[in-house]
């Protein structure tokens, strides 16, 4: 059973991967050969990119004035009162230029796209928040941009598809396999391989072939890094508690990494339990799946007896992935992180008092996280500080959630 | 010091291509997914294959998500899933081949994660017991030789690699390193049955992998037709047409997607056509030609 796999604990948590992109005995390069040259030259690119000071001055310049970081670190004060227990605060990434936490990513790759001389931009989406982000981005710095969509997330999130093609994006729906986002993301690694020459792909979570967890994880910890220091300013002291959803696990790691060897700090990932872990129709790869190989990764996946791929299930189209970052898988293993999980029904009830009690509208993906701070807090003490990933916000929402909830709009 | 050379076991496929040299014939291997589109009719179809001309079966495991394949693979795929197909079975359909073939090598072609899950050190012991002669794994590179191609060369197993267009000369001594039965030249970048090869292209990369090993060198993806299969075969020591194939099983399909009196006819068909146009004697001319171009 995928409970039993704990493992030794490191010296340290933040130094993975290995120079092979192991974290633990999950990541690595599972890609075929026609990509392997071209995923050797884009670590290459990012390690020297990472050390140059001009790279990291021009992304910096960047989030601030086109992202609009630092967001704010935000005291919920009704609902801490509501709950009573844990003081309860939010990282508001919602505040973010796009409406959520991808852009963090995407200014960075973005750079590295241009550093490497490719001419084409490709990614895959699921609730649309990536793809509007690379959207944005391949705007802001020309180029054309193409993104992969199943045709049932298509469907489910259309405010995000128009904005996709308003900024210039070609959003070419999929329908091979389920159609769903594990099937965009075959899909754009077939553009990839089809396109080596002249295409940057920009994958939106910590997941893919190394050095994409690494990467992606780097252009995200700094969610964590400015919560360090706000909550230094704050309350003069780091948080407790930390909590974030979990789909591929981008906002995540974006916020756990900084506080990884601070062991007094209890962190929680929320995994999508859909109509619960038991019925079968969820996303919790953690909770639910067992490790595998899929998409150039080792990492704990939705699947069947014979490695069938299974598709997961939520409402939040942004948390149906069937698998999940290696770097989580890794840090479930060796016990630093505990992973729970959150049904849908849960996630709308949290969804609907975040927006009466702190006058915001969640997006459904950390409703799910809302959630579980909701059973979490009431067991903390008042002077337990509390920090939740508020990583998008909800417009894009409305009419699912309407649909959900028996209304018409 | 240099560390021993790895010399494999001699294999139906050695035997294969040594037989073909001396005939001055050209490999046609051909592929189908297994339990396309269910399992007996799979099985028909393989004992088939050698008569009507393959001379090494390559047999697709059947994957949910086969990334470096084109809509006509993807599709064959789910439909042998959608069969009940599983990893066992494949396994099953070989040693039932064998029972009535002993020469034919059989290469299993797929994804890593079935055999991941089977799991690795079981997968290959079974493998070689149903009397599979290689292994084509998609997404499991060189720098992970120790997660299957080592255990499999342990069971006899030929591992053998894909080389690329994008495979440059820095990185082909580390791609050929371990490879056994013969080098799988994927003539485009890109993905199965889509692009056509350029047979120029082909011949640089092929000659410039024979430079760096004795190995055989096929040559697939985009192979479609007869005419494409001798101008390719002419600059190499075989080739590998799938996605024509598979396309001939869909055609033959009822409106169920059930097999009918068509679907074996269609496919043995296109083998034959095939297997003919790589036995005559043009392309044997084209190789005497190449004594005129410069040697890279």
């Amino acid at each position: 059973m995928s409970s039993d796999r704990v493992i030794g604990e490191p010296n340290s948590f933040r130094t993975g991967p290995d120079e092979r992109g192991h974290f633990g005995l999950y990541g690595g390069r599972f890609v075929a050969e026609t990509l392997m040259p071209l995923i050797l030259e884009l670590e290459q690119a990012y390690e020297a990119a990472k050390t140059d000071p001009r790279f990291q001055a021009e992304l910096y310049e960047l989030m601030i004035h086109y992202g609009g970081r630092p967001s704010p670190l935000y005291f919920a004060e009704r609902l801490t009162e509501h709950l009573g227990g844990a003081k309860i605060y939010f990282k508001r990434d919602e505040l973010n230029h796009t409406g959520s936490h991808k852009i963090n990513n995407c200014l960075g790759q973005i750079q590295l796209a241009m550093r490497m001389k490719r001419t084409r931009i490709i990614a895959e989406t699921g609730a649309g928040q990536h793809g509007v982000a690379v959207a944005t981005v391949a705007a802001r710095f020309g180029f054309p941009c193409v993104v992969y969509m199943g045709a049932t997330d298509i469907e489910r999130q259309k405010p995000n598809v128009f904005r996709m093609r308003l900024l210039g994006a070609e959003v070419r729906p999929v329908t091979s396999g389920t159609g769903t986002l594990k099937d965009a993301m075959n899909e754009a690694l077939r553009d990839w391989v089809s396109s080596v020459e002249s295409t940057f792909y920009i994958i939106g979570t910590v997941a893919g072939p190394h050095p994409y967890p690494t990467m992606v994880r780097d252009f995200q910890s700094v969610i964590g890094k400015e919560v360090r220091e706000q909550m230094q300013e704050r309350e003069g002291r780091l948080p407790d508690t930390l909590v974030a959803c979990i789909g591929g696990g981008s906002n995540a790691m974006g916020l756990f990494h900084s506080f990884l060897d601070d062991k007094e700090i209890k962190i929680y990932g929320v995994e999508a339990a859909g109509r619960g872990i038991d019925t079968g129709e969820h996303c919790a790869s953690l909770n639910g799946g067992k490790p595998g190989v899929l998409h150039g990764n080792r990492t704990y996946l939705l699947q069947d007896r014979d490695g069938q791929i299974l598709d997961g299930y939520s409402i939040s189209a942004g948390l149906d992935y069937p698998g999940i970052g290696p770097e989580h898988s890794w840090l479930k293993d060796t016990g630093r992180v505990t992973y729970v999980s959150v049904t849908d029904s849960e996630a709308l009830e949290a969804f609907q008092l975040c927006t009466r009690l702190e006058g915001i509208i969640p997006a459904l993906e950390p409703a799910h996280a809302l959630a579980h701070v909701t059973k979490l807090a009431p067991t903390l003490p008042e002077n337990n500080l509390l920090v939740m990933n508020l990583c998008g916000r909800g417009d894009k929402d409305v009419f699912s959630v309407a649909k959900h909830l028996g209304l018409e709009i | 010091m240099s560390p021993p050379e790895r010399k494999p076991p001699r294999t139906r496929i050695d035997r294969c291509f040594e037989d073909l040299k001396k005939a001055k014939r050209k490999a046609l291997v051909t592929f189908i997914t297994a339990g396309d589109p269910d399992y007996h009719t799979s099985l028909s179809l393989i004992k088939r294959l050698p008569a009507a001309g393959a001379d090494i079966i390559e047999l697709g495991m059947p994957f949910s998500d086969p990334m470096a394949d084109g809509p006509v693979i993807q599709a064959s795929s789910q439909r042998a899933l959608k069969g009940g197909q599983t990893l066992r079975k494949t396994l099953d359909m070989v040693c039932a081949f064998r029972e009535e073939n002993f020469t034919t090598p059989i290469v299993l072609m797929g994804y890593y994660n079935p055999i991941y899950v089977y799991p690795v050190d079981n997968f290959v012991k079974d493998a070689a017991a149903a009397g599979v002669d290689g292994l084509i794994i998609v997404d499991v590179p060189p720098e992970a030789d120790d997660e299957l191609c080592l255990p499999a060369l342990e069971q006899g197993i030929s591992f053998i690699r894909l080389a690329t267009p994008t495979t440059n000369d820095r990185r082909l001594p580390a791609v050929l390193a371990n490879t056994s039965g013969f080098v799988y030249y994927v003539s485009i970048a890109g993905i199965t049955g889509t692009k056509a090869p350029d047979v120029e292209s082909v011949r640089s990369h092929v000659d410039r992998i024979k430079a760096k090993t004795s190995l055989p060198v096929a040559v697939g993806f985009g192979v479609k037709t007869p005419e494409q299969a001798r101008a390719i075969s002419a600059c190499a020591d075989g080739i590998v047409v799938g996605s024509a194939l598979v396309t001939r099983i869909a055609q033959s399909l009822d409106d169920q997607g059930k097999a009918t009196d068509q679907t074996l006819i269609n496919v043995t068909d296109l083998v034959k056509n095939l297997s003919e146009a790589l036995q005559d004697e043009e392309p044997q001319k084209k190789i005497e030609l190449k004594a005129d171009r410069p040697l890279l």
